[in-house]
């Protein structure tokens, strides 16, 4: 896979992934019980952006002391007093949906391709070779989205250092001390780029050593290497999975996929094979309720969940 | 005939079947793929006035024989919306009236049809404030137009909405007539609640000389432009880029939103269009529609002789009983020939406010995608 943008130290210890949390947050409890995870947990909620803070259900729920390290909030702090970095930051995000835009053009002129050619009455091992070609030109096209992104996200880095800017380093401060004084840090589903972009912004996860990470859907996505959105249908009818953004990388070889159930055409096996040859060899992960995955030291440990196969199913169990 | 009225017509027909018929049954009696309207009372005749383009605009009921009980049956395709009246018919006098047992009605700015809900449609829901989506406010200003002199503009700025971040801007023509005939106030929250659109500033723009000013009327293309959008944003925290921007527009306000967008090509990113006015000819320049629409078959003439990008996306919507849809269907080509990112979306509907509400969700969150796509809770 890619590199990430750069080299973090990331968790050692244990990182639980998990799918939606509809019936209150029972499932994270019985994790940090079986962790053994004894002291307070440190809650990454970023992705609920400006309800960060409503996370009363959820510390309840933990049933242990909890820090909510406010990333949004903080964001919007920094945003406020360092109008160079704000002005920088839009500049970066508008380049950044314009080369969104840009993929996802020539994505659906690969997949107009794709359509046209199926339906050519010649011969199926032609046809399969034509298939063949239509996923290698998307995987190329993924690989040279990622690679230009990450180009932009490092352009900005070496220019404005974030980190190191008077606006945002004593965040990092306080962060890097709350995260040093939990037990288990707990990251939350929502908004899956203002959660990554902020994990970034204030190194939250650099620090965070051997403690157990339970992350669950979009908290899960952000901890693999690569960022995929899903949805067969949404409101304006077709969407092809996208690429969107290298992740943290803690989780490899994986493209997890929260609510499978919920935003995947599992009738359409000719576009989940497609799907899945496309991101080979990293596996589809269905996170739908009730899934876990466990790595440890970037291994998948443990493994309850289904995944989507070559043959353009959804099928129980994992394939290492 | 429908089933209904064949179990009418085979047993007794007294008053109690009558009104045992009336009571068990919803009106216009809807089947698969038809419809039968009915009309009770005296009348020398009774006759179905409707609005698809293509079928004749009256069509007798037949009288149920020794009842009062008037009814036709045409085919209707599922998920049809029908407008019509009946018109009653006693001596020479033709009264035009609404169907008394059906509760649907469309609105617009002249009154009111009853319409025909075909099998399988269904109100989208996304039209009905949602108790949780929180509502956006309305402002209204008055932006001075060297053109037009004083204009005011309702402003819708979104719940969330925060003077520090920077928002798309949607101008809406016919905005008066958008929030109340198409519910455009309650989609915008629900949509923008649901993630499904960004939130955005809306501007209702509306005009008593619509005709004049939607027909490719240079002035109101400078208004938009040149006048209210710098102004929109010296005041409001506006992204300033054409892909930020996006022009609505339904009827002739569909005219006037791409005339507006050809006057000033890579201003407007965004164009929504919804069963434009797009009358054209293919020989000469006399156009069948009257002279409201000479300025509309020269623009649309002189657009298709030399087509241009003037936009990035668009979408454009059209209802197949419209007597436009063979322009709009058009269009389509001529606009996907220039670049342009096109949607095209037909419906089995006319033209009327229901049908330009109904292609809302599709169109805005085409052209603005929220961050639903990004939300995985």
């Amino acid at each position: 896979m890619t590199e990430p943008v750069t080299k973090r130290q990331g968790p050692a210890g244990p990182v639980v992934l998990l799918g939606p949390q509809r019936d209150g947050y029972g499932e994270i409890r019985e994790v940090l019980d079986r962790l053994e995870v004894d002291g307070p947990v440190a809650l990454l909620t970023a992705g609920w952006q400006e309800n960060e803070h409503e996370d009363g259900a959820l510390s309840d729920a933990v049933a242990r002391p909890t820090v909510n390290l406010r990333l949004h909030a903080r964001s919007e702090q920094v945003y406020t007093e360092d109008d160079a970095l704000l002005l920088a930051t839009r500049e970066r995000q508008r380049h950044l949906r314009h080369l969104q835009e840009f993929y996802r053009i020539r994505l659906d002129a690969i997949d107009d391709a794709a359509r046209a050619i199926t339906v050519r009455h010649v011969p199926l091992e032609l046809l399969d070779e034509q298939r063949q070609i239509s996923v290698a030109e998307m995987r190329h096209l993924d690989r040279d989205h990622l690679e230009r992104c990450r180009a932009v996200h490092a352009r900005f880095e070496a220019q404005w250092n974030p980190g190191r800017r008077p606006s945002v380093a004593p965040h990092r401060e306080e962060i890097d001390a709350s995260i040093g004084s939990a037990a288990a840090v707990v990251i939350a589903g929502g908004h899956v780029m203002s959660l990554l972009n902020r994990i970034r912004l204030f190194g939250a996860l650099d620090r965070v050593g051997t403690r157990p990470v339970i992350a669950w859907s979009a908290g899960a996505m952000v901890l693999t290497e690569r960022v995929v959105l899903f949805h067969d249908a949404p409101p304006f009818g077709k969407n092809l999975a996208q690429v969107v953004a290298e992740g943290l990388a803690v989780c490899p070889g994986i493209v997890a996929m929260p609510d499978v159930v919920g935003r995947v055409n599992v009738e359409d096996m000719e576009g989940m094979r497609r799907y899945v040859q496309r991101l080979m060899p990293d596996q589809c992960v269905a996170l739908d309720p009730g899934s876990r995955v466990v790595f440890r030291e970037g291994r998948i440990e443990e493994m309850t969940t289904s995944r989507l196969t070559v043959e353009g199913i959804v099928a129980a169990g994992w394939r290492p | 005939m429908s089933q209904a009225i064949e179990a009418l017509s085979v047993g007794p027909r007294d008053a109690a079947a009558l009104r045992a018929f009336f009571r068990n049954n919803a009106f216009p009696l809807v089947e698969h793929d038809r419809i039968t309207f009915v009309w009770y009372g005296e009348a020398d005749e009774v006759r179905l006035r409707h609005w698809i383009y293509g079928l004749a605009s009256s069509r007798n009921l037949q009288r149920l024989e020794g009842t009062a009980l008037w009814h036709l049956t045409l085919p209707i395709p599922p998920e049809s919306r029908v407008e019509y009246k009946f018109e009653v018919v006693r001596g020479e006098v033709g009264t035009w009236i609404r169907d008394p047992r059906n509760p649907n009605l469309a609105r617009d700015p002249f009154g009111a049809n009853s319409v025909a809900h075909g099998f399988g449609y269904r109100i989208p829901e996304w039209i009905h404030p949602h108790p949780e989506a929180p509502r956006g406010r309305y402002e209204e200003i008055v932006s001075g137009s060297t053109v037009f002199g004083e204009r005011p503009t309702r402003i819708y700025l979104p719940a969330r909405y925060r003077e520090t971040r920077r928002y798309p801007l949607l101008i809406v023509h016919d905005g008066d007539d958008y929030l109340r005939f198409a519910a455009l106030g309650a989609t915008l929250d629900n949509l923008m609640w649901r993630r499904e659109i960004p939130d955005m500033i809306v501007a209702f723009t509306s005009t008593d000389h619509r005709l004049a000013e939607y027909a490719n009327d240079e002035r109101h293309a400078f208004f938009l432009t040149e006048e209210l959008v710098p102004w929109l944003e010296r005041h409001y925290p506006l992204r300033r880029q054409p892909q930020a921007r996006c022009l609505l527009g339904a009827s002739f306000g569909a005219v006037a939103a791409l005339s507006t967008a050809v006057r000033y090509p890579g201003f407007y990113g965004r164009l929504l269009l919804q069963s434009g006015s797009f009358a054209f000819t293919d020989i000469g320049d006399r156009n069948e529609r009257g002279p409201l629409f000479d300025p509309v078959v020269r623009f649309m003439n002189e657009y298709r002789a030399q087509p241009s990008a003037i936009s990035e996306r668009v979408f454009v919507s059209c209802g197949t009983y419209e007597s436009l849809i063979y322009e709009n269907r058009s269009l389509v080509p001529l606009l996907e020939s220039t670049g342009m990112d096109v949607m095209y979306r037909e419906a089995r509907d006319g033209h009327n406010w229901e049908n330009w509400r109904d292609r809302l969700r599709e169109g805005l969150s085409w052209l603005f995608p929220g961050a639903f796509l990004m939300i995985y809770e």
